[in-house]
């Protein structure tokens, strides 16, 4: 049953093929047999209780399409009762008062938490190497990374140790994980879903979406999730569309953008042959190609590595030692806490974030730093705007390689290089997609779309009809 | 723009962070690659240009000032390292 996706899981749920506790079962019995440590938490007794609740729905009618199915959660999402850690030792001891408002939403649809999963330290990696709790491994081949920040949930998915799970992409960490990992996870417009209790990295980027099997799978997850939130300010007061209507539509017609910045220099070879083989694909579809330039692109990387650090050492002056989360041992007085609990239960990719983003918020910098990359942000968002008014939708890599080995990049700055196709879309709020579109080197390549202001319904629309054509997304990796 | 140890170590101060004599070395080379990266920004006429703070256009929304949620003192205390009588406690700051 794991190689079902959530589509086919609901549909045998209904029929009473088999029950969500022996789903439920079934996936615990996979997660605690795996190496991946995609985990961060196994919540095996709520998972069952959980599935006991939602076998009595489904038993006298009332469930919905998602209940009984389970799920694997973002150690980032909190959930009351059960450690949320953000992959940090500094809330390793943090058990959640509260639900983020997308665990309730999930928690409403009786939906089964397996588990929390393994994450770059406050989503700040692209690796899943910066984890307090030791790093993902790629189910593909166990010496690669999984790409991060969302690791966990991406090998939880491609190991099938989970029907699907949940993400969050500041940079691209749904979409590059979802590229290195082979499946398909969708990164919604800016405010679409509430990030209320979501641990905040960088408040102006940070949006969560689904990470799935298949294009139709992020549709009925992105419908229960999706949607304004009166406890999260940015969050949008917009209707929801039913994500999964519009999926079946044609896609003759559709006016594909490519950017030539997205075929720089950088781009592996063999990750370029597969995107241009996708391209063909979509043409043979009907769908219009036409080469676009969204030409302050490469600035993205100075741009994201200033905002996001200044949000970060904004959000992360919070965690303090004083009301919750890890607190040095003997602080001798108020400032050796500060000091002492902060910088032991920080990693050091989190602590350079942080003293970057003190740097360039500091006086004298200011205007240097941070209001400078404000003003290129605007520019990259005026770059998509532009394209916007010729195309429907945006394709190219997600990351400029395949999955790279654990280990492998030691310096951050080159790190930060990996990020340079997924961060633009973030800068101006735009939703993006990574879909497996093939491999190279028996590795998993995403595609990445990129569309409009609220367009989930485009970028779902072409990602299902690309699935119906090519099964790429239900490869599996080995003895699975 | 470069950084000498003594400033890196005066921005980890700024930042409630400690940084070692085995670690100054290291984190200046590292915050002065990622400064450079930054530099880069430089090349951009960006004189007329809008600063942009957030993706979307909206306005703060107001609400009426009327209690939304449950006294959940007890809860978040309970998870706080050291508490009492209803305080966060901490070392003694003043005598």
């Amino acid at each position: 049953m794991h190689t079902l996706s959530v589509a086919e899981l609901s549909k045998s749920l209904k029929n009473k093929e088999f029950s969500s506790v022996e789903l439920t079962q079934h996936y615990l019995d996979r997660i605690n047999r795996s190496d991946l440590n995609a985990f961060i938490t196994v919540t095996d007794e709520l998972a069952l209780s959980q599935a006991r609740a939602a076998d009595a729905k489904l038993a006298n009618g009332s469930g919905s399409v998602l209940t009984g199915i389970p799920f694997a959660h973002k150690d980032i999402f909190c959930t009351k009762g059960v450690k949320t850690s953000a992959g940090s030792k500094i809330l390793d001891p943090f058990i959640s008062p509260y639900d983020a408002t997308l665990s309730h939403k999930l928690n409403i649809e009786n939906m089964v938490m397996l588990g929390k999963t393994n994450m770059d330290e406050f989503a700040m990696g692209s690796s899943n190497e910066n984890s307090f709790y030791g790093p993902v491994k790629n189910p593909w081949n166990k010496k690669m990374v999984p790409g991060g920040s969302s690791g966990g949930s991406a090998a939880a998915v491609a190991g099938r140790l989970s029907p699907f799970a949940t993400g969050t992409d500041t940079g691209g960490s749904i979409r590059q994980p979802s590229s290195l990992c082979g499946i398909t996870g969708i990164k919604p417009t800016y405010g679409r879903v509430s990030r209320y209790g979501m641990i905040a990295y960088a408040s102006s980027l940070d949006q969560a979406g689904p990470m799935t099997q298949t294009a139709e799978d992020a549709a009925l997850v992105l419908n229960a999730i999706a949607g304004f939130d009166e406890k999260d300010s940015t969050s949008a007061l917009r209707d929801v569309p039913d994500y999964t209507k519009s999926l079946r539509d044609s896609i003759k017609g559709l006016k594909i953008g490519i950017p030539k910045e997205f075929f720089s220099d950088g781009l592996d070879s063999s990750v370029e042959k597969v995107i241009t083989e996708s391209m063909k694909e979509f043409e043979a579809m009907g769908a219009e190609l036409q080469q676009i330039s969204l030409p302050n692109s490469a600035y993205a990387i100075p741009t994201y590595y200033i905002i996001a650090p200044c949000e970060c050492s904004s959000n992360l002056s919070r965690l303090d030692g004083v009301r919750y989360g890890y607190r040095c041992k003997d602080p001798k007085d108020l400032n050796d806490l500060y000091l002492r609990s902060r910088s032991e239960g920080f990693g050091d990719e989190v602590k350079r974030r942080i003293m970057i983003g003190t740097y360039a918020l500091s006086a004298g910098y200011y205007d240097a730093y941070y209001l400078k990359a404000q003003k290129v942000r605007q520019l990259i968002s005026e770059d998509f705007k532009k394209a916007f008014q010729n195309v429907d939708i945006i394709m190219g890599p997600v990351s400029p390689t395949t999955a790279f080995e654990l280990g492998a990049i030691k310096d951050p700055v080159s790190m930060y290089l990996a990020d340079i196709y997924t961060l633009s879309a973030n800068l101006a709020g735009l939703p993006g997609m990574s879909i497996p579109a093939g491999f190279s080197n028996n590795l998993p390549v995403g595609l990445q779309m990129i569309g409009n202001y609220w367009s989930e319904e485009v970028l779902l629309n072409a990602a299902h009809q690309f699935q119906t054509q090519t099964d790429w997304h239900s490869v599996l990796p080995e003895n699975i | 723009m470069s950084l000498n140890k003594e400033q890196v170590k005066e921005i980890a101060q700024l930042a409630k962070l400690s940084i070692n004599d085995s670690e100054i070395e290291q984190s200046t080379i590292e915050l002065n690659n990622i400064l450079s990266l930054m530099a880069e920004l430089g090349e951009i006429e960006t004189d007329h240009v809008e600063p942009m703070a957030h993706p979307l256009e909206m306005s703060q929304r107001l609400r009426e000032d009327v209690v939304s949620e449950a006294d959940l003192s007890e809860e978040f205390q309970a998870i706080a390292p050291k508490t009492g009588k209803q305080h966060f406690l901490v070392p003694t700051v003043i005598e």
